[in-house]
């Protein structure tokens, strides 16, 4: 049996058997949600195990016909990027059911049954080698989270899944213009075959073509990440979610887009994507310093994470757009540090809401007397957060701005403002929530970790130290598949950018675009 | 040799207080941290003395820590003659200051966080990241220390963390350094740009070939971040506040060894420097600014741990003064003798301070020679070497330093000898003030325990003989060398200033004990200029914090993000509703309307199409 597609299956098997339990029985719901995400996770860690390190492209490759005209197949497969980002929907999964155990008490079969659905749809996000199944997949992801934000969520909750819904398939629509336009001019969804046109040269865009396109997707994926000036959806999604809706959100759904700029707008389109690298970089940069001055002045906890994650993700777009070994592989890792890192914010913030019934920093104050443990766990992710060295993010920051540096100094200057400001706000809040005198009405309600939620954050904790330790168990096949990225950027560029670190690459460049 | 031993000893001692500390007794928090880090004092001890002559640098490499394409950065530890020093100082006194804060932290149990501990958990963690970065072979595990040192500072300055001072003085220190570490990431890029690695030996063997204006470049980012480090101008700002954590901090982290730092960073990249004299230049230009500065503010200072504090300053300053020289060896020698003398004044004010049940005010002072009289003698001391009286040990490394400043730039010999002046000043100001005249507080002041005097008397020995150490003679081979002569007259010269300023010291603080307050009152707004720090703080408020953090909030928050870009995605709602509102209108119910539409749109989509390109 093909691992990859058990590891798509069992989720939905996971869903549908959890339409069948009685509504009665909120508990049976919440253990099926932990047992099916937790075999999910075995078997994708036999995925990792059986991953061939030593090969490029895709493995554990499935294709077969699905629908006959237009021809469109079901074709799965994962590569170097693709097997962390299904281990990061596998790994945080049964990680959201935990925190959500005691907060969910309100209609727990449907929320869990949308949480396993959701798993589903990430996975074969990730994992779709067909443009038609990645758009299916892509829309099915939209609605558990809909639902998870509409039905679970806080006050604002429908003005909120409303305007994410909207943002999200307003982008999407664009790229289903895309891929139907590209189908009509190859007569093929198939994600590889179009690369292999695209590197044989029997097909080639013209540059308005090809810079429309590459808009097309590009839009839809910035929506996602969510880039400068497109990211007002995100602050409110967030706030309004439950815990587990944000973790899902911020640190697998936002990885929809980065990695779709990776794995599509950047081969199938790389002299469109190398034109805009400038202005993209440009946002991306606006991105890191703006989302962390207005994360800076936020008076609540899910809103100042909401803009960091602005603040982050703008780190993975310009490591990609950097065009470089180091940016790239500095914009994957950062991926899976900003799912790891931001999920365990979420989750400790939901179980201070769970314990005080708010989320405005004015309300907290002196938690690390009363719960030092969970301040201890709170503050390592801070300082994971930040960047601090020995931890996960340090690895990818310093990866994406070294090459981004490569590629280009002064955006690097611009964006290493970015890691003085993380430790501004993340510190300013840490100061607010856990230092301070205690009140009251803290000490009744402040209770440190239970065994349940040490079971939550220590997985996480343990990840934020390993990857920032010993990037090596996760960073060559990362590598290979970039690598692999970055040669297929050079196809079908009419003006073949030198590598080298002359100046010769970007002033073309930068000569081409105006 | 098993270097990595050396650091995760104390970081073993971490993991064990930190997870199992609150169920321990004291003195089983005590096994663990003591005996870590002493056990790492002996183990560098055998390291140092197994590898002979130290004329080669003796490096272990364990695992590849970061590897993108050709870019490699390894986990390696590299010993060589610099980094014995720095091992032997950071051990050495982090052991005395371990045990010190035994006595010093004994009555610490808070109700409902155990302090005790936890102190010793981050004390601990401090000597693993300290250790890290003085036995890094390349500049990015440097960063590993650098950063971590930084983090252990914020946690122990913010110690009391029911405080805010002391919580805010933890994120300024914190904050600050960030900007520093801005500069040394940048010069990491920079040199990884240029050369590809980020290895010492690869980057120093490149450098020679190097240009100098890549070079200046990479001098001046490493001098920023040196800055923000070692409590340089413009980002000092954070030392001073940094006394906020327990005294035993100020001593092991902001005097003796973290602070340092930056020099130790400037020192080890001595092959960039020496081909960027305009780089060079600048270290001994804010060196000598700094130390300038900063010691006339100490003679201001009321508080006997901000005097110490200033100080500290100061004699960064004298450091920097001296690697930017070209004296790199006096620099470092510098540095280990002011880590004995300095740290021996921080933990001597700790003992006052424990005398008197918590008081730091010296004009609550006086009169406690009779009364604490090891604390008193130890200091005494400190008090003679820092203020450069022959033969003690600052004597030597500040002549070193002077000698070289003259050579390089007579007028920072000037400056540097008005300094040394200004700091024999305010050290005895502060010893007549603590410990002669007539007690003025109402507390019932006691000798700290054995457990404390004991470190003090073998750091007054340190700070007595610290100078016949041969530190320059064993770097010699390290570093190159200045061709600057000894000359008595100079000599003579530094002395008299340090002895001029202990006699005024005398005349106001013993003699004449109301003269002190008519100076400061003739002297009017200067004084009150100077007793305020030169208003830096306020200023750096007025100018970066409050415009940032009111533009983020009004302009960038309710002005761009809620105000203009949600408005116009709010406004895009609004008109699609009306949009639709009109659309209405075409679902008339008419099968045949509806097949005109469909046609219309598709026809549409085809022009679009063709327009575009598209179809074949």
């Amino acid at each position: 049996m093909n691992l990859l597609l058990l590891t798509l299956i069992v989720p939905l098997a996971g869903f549908l058997i959890a339409l069948l339990i009685p509504r009665s029985s909120s508990g049976g719901s919440r253990m099926w949600a932990l047992i099916s995400s937790l075999a999910t996770f075995v078997i994708s860690l036999g995925l990792v195990a059986g991953f061939d390190r030593s090969l490029t492209g895709n493995q554990s490759t499935i294709d077969v016909p699905w629908i006959a005209s237009p021809d469109i197949h079901f074709s799965i497969g994962v590569d170097g990027i693709i097997l962390w980002l299904v281990m990061l929907s596998t790994f945080l999964t049964p990680i959201c059911v935990l925190v959500s155990w005691n907060s969910i008490e309100q209609r727990a079969k449907e929320f869990y049954a949308f949480l396993l659905l959701l798993e589903f749809g990430l996975i074969g996000v990730f994992i779709a080698q067909d443009l038609f199944l990645f758009y299916v997949f892509w829309e099915l992801c939209l609605v558990p989270m809909y639902f998870l934000i509409g039905i679970w969520g806080h006050g604002r909750r429908i003005y909120a899944a409303v305007k994410f819904f909207l943002y999200t398939m307003a982008g999407s629509v664009l790229m289903l213009v895309a891929i139907i336009y590209l189908y009509n001019k190859t007569q093929t969804f198939s994600y590889n075959a179009i690369l292999e046109m695209l590197a044989s040269g029997r097909l080639t865009f013209n540059p308005e073509e090809g810079m429309l396109l590459f808009l097309a997707f590009f839009v839809a994926f910035a929506i996602k990440v969510p880039l400068f000036p497109l990211h007002t959806w995100l602050p409110d999604a967030h706030v309004e979610a439950p815990t587990a809706g944000s973790i899902m959100l911020a640190s697998v759904m936002l990885k929809m887009g980065t990695f779709g700029i990776l794995h599509y707008c950047l081969p199938m389109f790389p002299s469109a994507a190398r034109q805009s690298a400038p202005w993209i970089a440009t946002l991306a940069i606006i991105g890191i310093v703006y989302g962390a001055l207005v994360a800076m002045v936020q008076p609540n906890m899910k809103k100042l994470v909401a803009y960091s994650s602005v603040s982050h993700l703008g780190f993975v777009v310009l490591g990609t757009f950097s065009f470089t070994q180091m940016g790239l592989d500095g914009a994957v890792y950062q991926m899976l540090n900003h799912g790891i890192t931001t999920g365990a914010l979420f989750a400790i913030v939901g179980l201070l809401y769970e314990r005080r019934h708010s989320l405005e920093i004015k309300d907290y104050g002196g938690v690390a007397t009363l719960a030092p443990w969970l301040s201890a766990m709170f503050l390592i992710t801070t300082l994971a957060s930040i960047g601090l060295p020995v931890l996960n993010n340090f690895v990818g920051e310093f990866l994406v701005l070294q090459g981004t540096a490569l590629a280009n100094y002064t955006w690097a200057v611009w964006a290493a403002l970015g890691v003085i400001l993380s430790a501004c706000y993340m510190l300013w809040m840490y100061q607010r929530v856990f230092y301070g005198e205690t009140n009251e009405h803290m000490r009744h309600h402040m209770l440190d970790l239970k065994p349940r939620e040490w079971a939550a954050i220590i997985p996480l904790i343990a990840m934020m130290v390993w990857m920032g330790v010993y990037s090596q168990s996760f960073l060559p096949p990362v590598g290979k598949a970039t690598a692999r990225v970055l040669e297929q950027t050079q196809v079908n560029v009419p003006f073949r950018v030198d590598l080298k670190p002359a100046q010769s690459g970007s002033h073309t460049e930068v000569a081409r675009a105006h | 040799m098993q270097l990595w031993l050396i650091p995760i000893l104390p970081f073993a001692g971490f993991l064990i207080n930190g997870i199992f500390g609150r169920r321990f007794s004291k003195s089983m928090v005590n096994v663990f941290a003591i005996g870590s880090v002493v056990l790492a004092f002996a183990w560098v001890l055998k390291t140092i003395l197994g590898l002979g002559d130290l004329n080669t640098p003796y490096t272990e490499h364990y695992f590849t820590w970061i590897q993108s394409g050709t870019f490699n950065v390894g986990a390696d530890f590299t010993v060589d003659r610099l980094t014995a020093i720095m091992l032997m100082v950071v051990t050495g006194i982090g052991s005395l200051i371990h045990i010190y804060s035994i006595g010093y932290m004994a009555h610490e149990h808070g109700p409902n966080y155990g302090g005790y501990y936890r102190f010793f958990a981050y004390l601990n963690l401090f000597m693993f990241f300290m250790l890290t970065l003085v036995l890094a072979s390349n500049y990015l595990l440097l960063f590993v220390g650098w950063e971590g040192v930084g983090l252990c500072s914020y946690l122990l300055v913010g110690f009391y963390f029911d405080k805010q001072f002391a919580t805010n003085a933890g994120n300024k220190a914190f904050i600050v350094n960030r900007v520093g570490d801005f500069g040394f990431s940048l010069a990491m890029f920079y040199i990884v740009k240029q050369f590809g690695s980020l290895d010492f030996g690869t980057v120093f063997h490149q450098a020679a070939g190097a240009s100098q204006s890549t070079l200046t470049l990479i001098g001046f980012l490493l001098l920023v971040g040196a800055c923000g480090k070692s409590a340089q101008i413009p980002l000092y700002t954070w030392l001073p506040d940094a006394m906020a954590g327990p005294t035993p901090v100020s001593a092991l982290i902001h005097a003796a060894t973290m602070v340092t730092a930056g020099v130790y960073m400037c020192s080890r990249s001595w092959p960039i420097y020496v081909h960027a004299p305009d780089a060079m230049n600048w270290i001994a230009i804010i060196g000598v600014a700094t130390a300038f500065f900063a010691a006339t503010i100490g003679m201001a200072q009321n508080d006997i741990k901000k005097v110490f504090a200033y100080s500290t300053i100061s004699q960064l300053g004298y450091m920097f003064l001296g690697v930017g020289c070209g004296a790199f060896s006096a620099g470092v020698f510098h540095l280990m003798t002011h880590a004995f003398f300095k740290a021996l004044l921080f933990l001597g004010a700790g003992s006052v301070i424990h005398a008197l049940s918590g008081e730091q005010d010296m004009r609550n002072m006086g009169g406690l020679r009779t009364k604490i009289p090891w604390t008193f003698a130890t200091m005494m001391c400190a008090a003679v070497a820092i203020a450069g009286v022959p033969p003690f040990s600052g004597f030597f490394s500040k002549d070193a330093i002077l000698v070289a400043a003259n050579h390089h730039a007579p007028w920072m010999f000037w400056l540097g000898v008005i300094t040394a002046g200004m700091t024999a000043f305010y050290v005895f100001r502060a010893m007549f003030m603590t410990f002669f005249g007539a007690y003025r507080g109402h507390h019932h002041p006691h000798e700290s325990p054995a457990i404390m005097t004991v470190p003090l008397v073998i750091l007054a020995l340190l700070s007595l003989g610290g100078g016949f150490i041969a530190v320059p003679t064993f770097l010699g081979s390290f570093f190159p060398t200045v061709e600057a002569p000894e000359d008595f007259v100079l000599v003579a010269i530094s002395v008299a200033a340090g002895l001029l300023g202990i006699l005024m010291a005398y005349v106001m603080y013993v003699a004449k004990p109301g003269m002190a307050d008519s100076v400061a009152g003739s002297l009017g707004d200067l004084y009150k200029f100077v007793y305020n720090k030169w208003y830096v703080d306020e200023l750096y408020d007025a100018t970066i914090v409050q415009p940032l953090v009111k533009g983020s909030r009004t302009v960038l928050w309710k002005g761009a993000d809620v105000g203009l870009i949600d408005g116009l995605v709010n406004g895009t709602g609004w008109a699609a509703k009306q949009v639709g509102g009109l659309l209405r209108l075409l679902q008339s119910g008419n099968i045949r309307s509806y097949a005109t539409w469909v046609l219309f749109g598709g026809v549409l989509v085809i022009v679009a199409m063709s327009v575009a390109g598209g179809i074949r």
